[in-house]
Parts: structure tokens; C-alpha cells; sequence
């Protein structure tokens, strides 16, 4: 598959496929998305027409109504939710949560081909609760167990990183790639 | 989270070179082989250090990251030469996804601090290097193993984290390169400081010294005379590791 970086986001009207990776913070991550211009050519390609989107990691938590990191912050608000501290759900643990987890899958689209069982690479120190169960597509432990990607007509995201688990990230990204964003 | 298997490669003049107590260099390949054939071994990261950078006074080799971040589908970290913020951003940019840190951190102890406000505690790795002295006291060194500091390393575990420094990776300079197991007692000293995962590394040669090292405190093992000089795999370090009941990624 072809695939680009945008520079641009006029550039997302010509893609098939629209992922939104991201790596730092939420409030910087979200206003550079509204100042870029990036908010309304989203909502453009996924709201309305429909593309398959797929948020990675940063790009999975600014899909949610808001934000408790560094503050209190709105999010795109494409899939009902909030990003809260992973602090809450174990006080011992380490916080970043870093490395290799099992992930149960929940959906079948979107783990299609990938083992039972396969551990993905997570970086992160904040999740994603959703309000409604049924946009939980997989879920992982930090003390207990949260939702880690989810699901919800042409959306997509996980809070790991594909693009850094080796065999089954990449055959995530193909199940991505041959989706055509319809939820049946 | 899982036990993590991490080979380290050590670049010099641009190729892959084994070492034994930090000198005694054997030329082995180009970088980019060993980092595909790791990535479809699976093993779990990959350390990328330029022994060169920091003696020949210069930064990291941005290229020849990038071109190993483009065989590497998982967490790339690179070492060697990192002097300042500008040169963790350019390799970021190039495809890292930590930095790992030594003599810049002993020289400048606040470049941690710097870069973990910056890009996050997870993408920094600072590095200890350590050798016993006579008097059986463990001493850092700074410079690729080439310079004694005044450094005490129990305080240097405790600042280094306390500074932001989000993994330790733990090296004996005595064990490198000798395959005769890892330096317990160090491994278990650290493991006793720190709040972060420690990363062990030096003297890994067979398949025993793995699950003594894990139970020493290691969450990661780093190894590289091992896949160079053995048939040893990533996998059968993991399967002995699971075999004795600590969770390791079998893909």
C-alpha cells in the first residue's frame, strides 16, 4: 500500500485511508491540529465521507470528548470518552506503561489473522475510557484491565503502536488497509 | 510486561563490531542486515550504539539510523555521540524512539532532565558503565570505558532517575565480551535503586545465564557477543526464560 505523510491537510482529500499517529502530549497535539487547519479537513474525510480512520497511540486519545493530561482539554470528540490518568488504575506500577502487553481481542475485523494471545508495544501514561462498552475493541492490564483500541463505524484506534510490534502490528495495519470502513 | 530479549549492535567506521572489556574490536557486518534479521527473529528492541561518536568529538550518524529504523518494526534506541537536545530531535526525527545516554549525562547532568521534559521519561535510557576497581568497589566510567569519574554509582542510579531518566541500562565493562554470565551482584545493586526497568548488560554467553540475571532484577536483557559467536536465538533465551515462569513476547 501506498502510503504519505501529509504536510498539508488539503492532502487528506486525496487519500483512500486517513491514520492520525502521535507522540507528546494532548493539549499541544490538539491545538496544533486546529491551528494547521487539521480539524475541519478531518471531520471532512471522516465525519462526512466516511474514510476508514486509524488513530495510533496520542492519536487514539484525541479522539475522545476530553482530557485530563496536564489539565482539562476537548478533544475531536469522534468516539465518546475521556482520557484519564493511568495512575488511577494502580498505584504501584510504574507510570509510563512501557513494553510488550497480551491484548484480548474484541473485534474481529481488526485483529483478522493475528494470533490469540499477541502481545502489542505500548509507551503510554494515559487511557482511554469510552462511554459506551461497545466501542471497546481490545482491552489490556495496568493493575486491571482497560480498553487499549477501539471501535466505532469508519474509526479505529489503538493506544499501542503497530507500527512497533512486528508481525502482528503489520498485519493490523493490512486489515486497516484492505477495510473499507463499513461496520457489517 | 514482559521480560524484554535485546541485542545490542555497536557500530565503529560504520560497521557491526563485537568487544571484549570494552576494546579489542572485531569487524562482524553492515548494521542494516543485523537489524532485519533481529526484527524477524522477533526479539523485543534494539540497541544501536556508535562506539566511535563521543571519542571522535561528533554526533550520532543520522542516515544510518535511518536506514535501521526502516528494517526495525519495533522500538529502535540509539547511543553514541548524543550531546544535546538538537541531536535527540534530529534522531527522533530519523527514526529512533529513545536515546540513550552516558558520558554527555555525566559531563551535563541536566541534558536528562532536558530531554525528558522534552520528549517524555520513555526515550531515555541512560547507561552506566562500570568496572570494579581493586578494592572489589564498583567505579563509573565515563568515554566508552576509557575514563574513571568521581561518580559514586548508587548516587548516580538515584540522581539519574530522579532527573527523568525513564530505563537503566546497567553495563559491566569486566564482563563484556567474556560470555561468562552477567555481573549478579551489580544487576541486584541497581535493581535495589531504582524505580525504573534496568536494562543488564555484559557477559551473557549461554543459555543459564539468563533467568539468574531476571531474578537479580533485570526487566531487560541485552546481549551481543552471544548471537554473534553461538547458535544461541532470541527465542530460545525466551523459551528458557519462560520455561521458568517469567513472561517473555513469543511471537
Amino acid at each position: 500500500m501506498d502510503a504519505q505523510i501529509c504536510q498539508d491537510p488539503q492532502q487528506l482529500y486525496q487519500a483512500s485511508h486517513v491514520v492520525l499517529p502521535g507522540v507528546g502530549a494532548f493539549e499541544v497535539a490538539i491545538n496544533n491540529l486546529k491551528k494547521g487547519g487539521w480539524v475541519e479537513a478531518l471531520n471532512d474525510n471522516v465525519l462526512v465521507q466516511k474514510k476508514p480512520l486509524l488513530g495510533i497511540c496520542l492519536g487514539l486519545q484525541l479522539l475522545a470528548n476530553k482530557s485530563y493530561e496536564n489539565g482539562v482539554f476537548e478533544g475531536l470528540g469522534y468516539v465518546p470518552g475521556e482520557v484519564r490518568p493511568l495512575r488511577e488504575l494502580s498505584f504501584d506500577l510504574p507510570v509510563p506503561n512501557v513494553g510488550w502487553a497480551e491484548v484480548s481481542f474484541l473485534n474481529q475485523r481488526m485483529f483478522s489473522q493475528i494470533q490469540a494471545g499477541s502481545c502489542f508495544y505500548f509507551v503510554h501514561s494515559f487511557y482511554f475510557k469510552p462511554t459506551n462498552p461497545d466501542n471497546i475493541a481490545g482491552t489490556s492490564f495496568f493493575g486491571e484491565k482497560f480498553c487499549c483500541s477501539i471501535v466505532k463505524d469508519n474509526i479505529w484506534a489503538t493506544q499501542f503502536h503497530p507500527e512497533k510490534s512486528q508481525k502482528a502490528g503489520l498485519a493490523l495495519f493490512k486489515n486497516f488497509a484492505m477495510w473499507n470502513g463499513s461496520s457489517t | 510486561m514482559k521480560v524484554r530479549v535485546i541485542p545490542i549492535i555497536l557500530l565503529r567506521n560504520f560497521g557491526v563490531v563485537k568487544t571484549v572489556e570494552f576494546s579489542v574490536y572485531r569487524p562482524l557486518g553492515v548494521a542494516t542486515n543485523f537489524a532485519r534479521v533481529y526484527n524477524s527473529r522477533g526479539v523485543d528492541e534494539l540497541i544501536v550504539l556508535d562506539i566511535d561518536a563521543t571519542q571522535e568529538n561528533r554526533g550520532p550518524d543520522l542516515e544510518y539510523v535511518r536506514d535501521i529504523s526502516e528494517e526495525c518494526f519495533m522500538p529502535l534506541t540509539v547511543g553514541g555521540g548524543i550531546r544535546n537536545l538538537a541531536d535527540v530531535t534530529s534522531l527522533i526525527q530519523n527514526g529512533a524512539d529513545k536515546i540513550t545516554i552516558n558520558t554527555h549525562a555525566l559531563e551535563k547532568p541536566s541534558l536528562i532532565d532536558e530531554i525528558a521534559r522534552s520528549f517524555g521519561s520513555q526515550c531515555v535510557v541512560l547507561s552506566i558503565d562500570v568496572k570494579k576497581d581493586e578494592q572489589g568497589e564498583y567505579k563509573v566510567f565515563s568515554h566508552g570505558g576509557k575514563v574513571p569519574t568521581q561518580k559514586n554509582l548508587i548516587d548516580w542510579i538515584r540522581e539519574v532517575q530522579s532527573r527523568g531518566a525513564g530505563e537503566i541500562l546497567i553495563n559491566s565493562i569486566d564482563r563484556d565480551g567474556k560470555m561468562a554470565g552477567y555481573d549478579l551482584e551489580l544487576i541486584n545493586l541497581t535493581a535495589s535503586q531504582s524505580k525504573v526497568p534496568i536494562i543488564c548488560c555484559g557477559g551473557a554467553g549461554n543459555l543459564e545465564h539468563f533467568v539468574p540475571a531476571v531474578s537479580a532484577g533485570a526487566n531487560a536483557i541485552a546481549c551481543s557477543s552471544i548471537f554473534h559467536y553461538t547458535q544461541t536465538t532470541p527465542l530460545a533465551i525466551k523459551e528458557t526464560l519462560h520455561r521458568s515462569g517469567i513472561p517473555v513476547r513469543i511471537q
